[in-house]
């Protein structure tokens, strides 16, 4: 047999028909669904008459839209839009029978930290949503990507997705990471070394020593952001950290059944000489904290670096370089550790898991925010937010000056209504730093929970090795 | 859906890059369980300032681009969120064809869902239809999806790849649900024996 990936085993074990000319039915192990890509969808099946097949395998959480302060069952302390969107998915999981965790299960939260903590998400599995941090889930070892919302209803109608396959990558993060660099500064930094559209056609596979080490926390930070590089996914292979994470989740498989899966999971890797269109080779020692200057992920520097000039780039990217510094208000040669923030967000499906709440307690430990910033925890789910309270984080949190809040997305898209203000310059532990993506005119400057931790502390992007 | 098959229109010149879709349609616009009506919404924080007045150099505010039916635009066009809304409003406010260097993968795939047909091409063809498009409504760009071409009002002539399957899914304006439907007994058989080999899913 032909060495493989990874990739190209799980892809294999799902293709339910493959016509001449390479296009897929590629089955779908796990639906997931949240609020606001899918209510067109099951529009779509009510006018078409079509139930959904597999409705076992469908997953619905509100998730981008609502409030994450008290109250927030009752209707009327959403916009009415929000309220509409929310009470549509309530109907339509109760309509067409599928899992559901509405606003008020304490298992509600983002749909990609639910999908894991309640075990949905398993090695070898096809995962898709209508969102795309579905890449998330790829650090099980499950191929998940996002996906638009007629694909959602072509997958809740067929359980299938038309898909062709994509190329190959194997992005290498080598050796021990430095003290204070973290999962999300190595998925920044390959972001800020293949570009925002560097894996385009590709998915990625993240493998290497630094890799290996992080828990499964870490590996989610990382798989989620490949869709910032472009990618269609991101995987990391299954090994014992996933088994024991995923052993006795509620939905994972029990006793003998778990055994014959993990038997299956052993061979999800890819094997010594599988072919490789793409390789990137990073030296972890290499990776600093970093922080984004600019309005794309892309725009990545060691925190210790200097705000760049648009005369630092190339091509296109000159004038996208002088807009992003215009839209954050820069000015090109300033340290970074220079410039004053407003606001700092904890959270979102990129940093809402416990590890991350941990890692930004540890930091804020016995100290105060500095007077004037506005600060927010938004865990990543009610039960990410109920293990913090037990652990005493959320008494670090509140007594350090942040607002503890409910689960959900909030400011890392900004739908609910937790936004930036025009002008207001945020910290955010989220994903994307684009135009407008927090608030109207809102600056983002994304980082870790640790770094995050450190600037509320001064009230200016910090170092956090300082703090430690 | 709505068929593509050919169509000469104007182009709006966009060279920007890492064009996302926060940009394309923002967040607030996503609260609807509609497919229709997004068109009004379009780039709206580029276009349009808090009050509502439009932003006199967003091109397409400029009276030549108003009626523009194809965009041209710079690298990783629609890349970020995997928000349906984008090619939506694109395509509710009349654009039918987006053309850059490169697109985002998931935003690539929805346009093919409604009609609009993303067009990659090197940089030396995407720089000379930019150029095409900078001379307004009198330039006028032809896009020929069967003979996958493109022509500039001058004349000049590139041609673009796009798989066969998605072609013929635009020419023909078909539903990708029906058509899968009809392998519906590849699906049963697989289901079944995926059943067997891994009962846990």
């Amino acid at each position: 047999m032909s060495p493989k990936t990874l990739y190209d085993k799980i892809w294999d074990a799902h293709v339910a028909h493959e016509a001449e000319d390479g296009t897929c039915l590629l089955y779908i192990d796990r639906h997931l669904v949240h609020e606001v890509t899918s209510p067109q969808a099951f529009e779509g099946l009510r006018m078409a008459n079509r139930p959904v097949r597999a409705p076992d395998k469908t997953i619905a959480v509100p998730d981008h839209n609502v409030p994450t302060t008290p109250g927030r069952e009752d209707p009327k302390n959403m916009t009415e839009d929000s309220a509409i969107q929310v009470a549509a998915l309530d109907k339509n999981a109760k309509d067409f029978g599928i899992h559901y965790y509405p606003v008020s299960d304490v298992r509600q939260g983002i749909v990609h930290i639910v999908g894991p903590e309640q075990g949905w998400t398993l090695p070898g599995m096809t995962v898709v949503c209508g969102d795309s941090h579905t890449a998330t889930h790829g650090a099980f070892g499950a191929l998940a990507h996002g996906i638009g919302t007629s694909e959602v209803e072509h997958v809740l109608a067929t359980q299938t997705l038309i898909q062709k396959k994509s190329k190959n990558m194997k992005v290498e993060i080598t050796g021990k990471l430095r003290p204070g660099v973290t999962a999300k500064d190595i998925t920044l930094s390959v972001i800020g070394e293949t570009g925002t559209a560097g894996g385009t056609g590709y998915v990625i596979e993240y493998c290497g020593e630094a890799i290996r080490d992080l828990s499964m926390e870490g590996r989610m930070t990382v798989c989620n952001m490949a869709i910032e590089g472009g990618a269609r996914a991101g995987l990391i292979a299954p090994d014992e950290k996933t088994f024991e994470y995923v052993k006795g989740r509620p939905h994972a498989p029990k006793g003998a059944q778990f055994e014959a899966a993990m038997e299956w999971w052993k061979t999800l890797y890819s094997d010594d000489d599988a072919h490789w269109d793409k390789v990137i080779t990073i030296k972890g020692e290499d990776i600093a904290p970093v922080v984004t200057w600019g309005t794309s992920p892309e725009d990545v520097l060691p925190i210790t670096a200097n705000v760049p000039s648009a005369d630092d780039f190339e091509g296109g990217k000159v004038g996208a370089a002088q807009r992003s510094l215009d839209y954050m208000g820069l000015t090109p040669g300033t340290p970074l550790s220079d410039i004053e923030i407003d606001t700092v967000f904890i959270g979102s499906c990129t940093n809402g898991r416990i590890e991350d709440l941990r890692a930004a307690a540890e930091i804020l430990k016995g100290k105060k925010i500095k007077d004037g910033l506005r600060a927010m925890v938004v865990p990543g789910s009610g039960l990410v937010r109920l293990q913090a309270e037990e652990e005493g984080l959320a008494d670090i949190f509140k007594e350090a000056g942040f607002e503890w809040r409910l689960a959900g997305c909030s400011m890392c898209l900004a739908m609910n209504p937790d936004q930036l203000a025009e002008g207001e310059r945020c910290v955010s532990t989220s994903n994307r730093n684009f135009e407008g993506r927090q608030g109207y005119k809102g600056r983002t400057h994304l980082v870790s929970p640790g770094m995050a931790a450190a600037a509320a502390i001064t009230g200016k992007l910090t170092d956090v090795r300082e703090m430690m | 859906m709505d068929k593509f098959e050919t169509l000469t229109g104007i182009a709006a010149p966009m060279p920007l890059v890492n064009i996302d879709t926060d940009m394309i349609i923002p967040k607030q616009f996503l609260k609807t369980i509609k497919r229709s009506g997004l068109g009004a919404n379009l780039f709206d924080e580029m276009r349009f300032d808090r009050q509502g007045n439009e932003i006199a150099d967003f091109v397409l505010n400029q009276d030549a681009y108003r009626n523009a039916e194809i965009l041209v635009a710079g690298d990783n066009f629609g890349c970020g969120s995997s928000r349906e809304h984008a090619p939506w409003a694109i395509k509710d406010f009349g654009i039918r064809c987006v053309i850059s260097t490169s697109f985002a993968d998931i935003f690539y795939n929805n346009c093919f869902k409604n009609g609009i047909l993303p067009i990659a091409l090197p940089q030396e063809a995407v720089d000379v239809l930019m150029k095409d498009a900078e001379k307004g409504a009198n330039a006028r760009m032809t896009v020929d999806l069967e003979n996958q071409t493109v022509t500039t009002s001058d004349g000049e002539s590139f041609s673009f790849e796009v798989d066969a399957f998605k072609k013929h899914c635009l020419l023909e304006g078909l539903d990708d649900i029906g058509l899968t439907m009809e392998k519906a007994g590849s699906i049963d058989t697989f289901e079944a024996q995926a059943a067997q080999a891994r009962p846990w899913v």
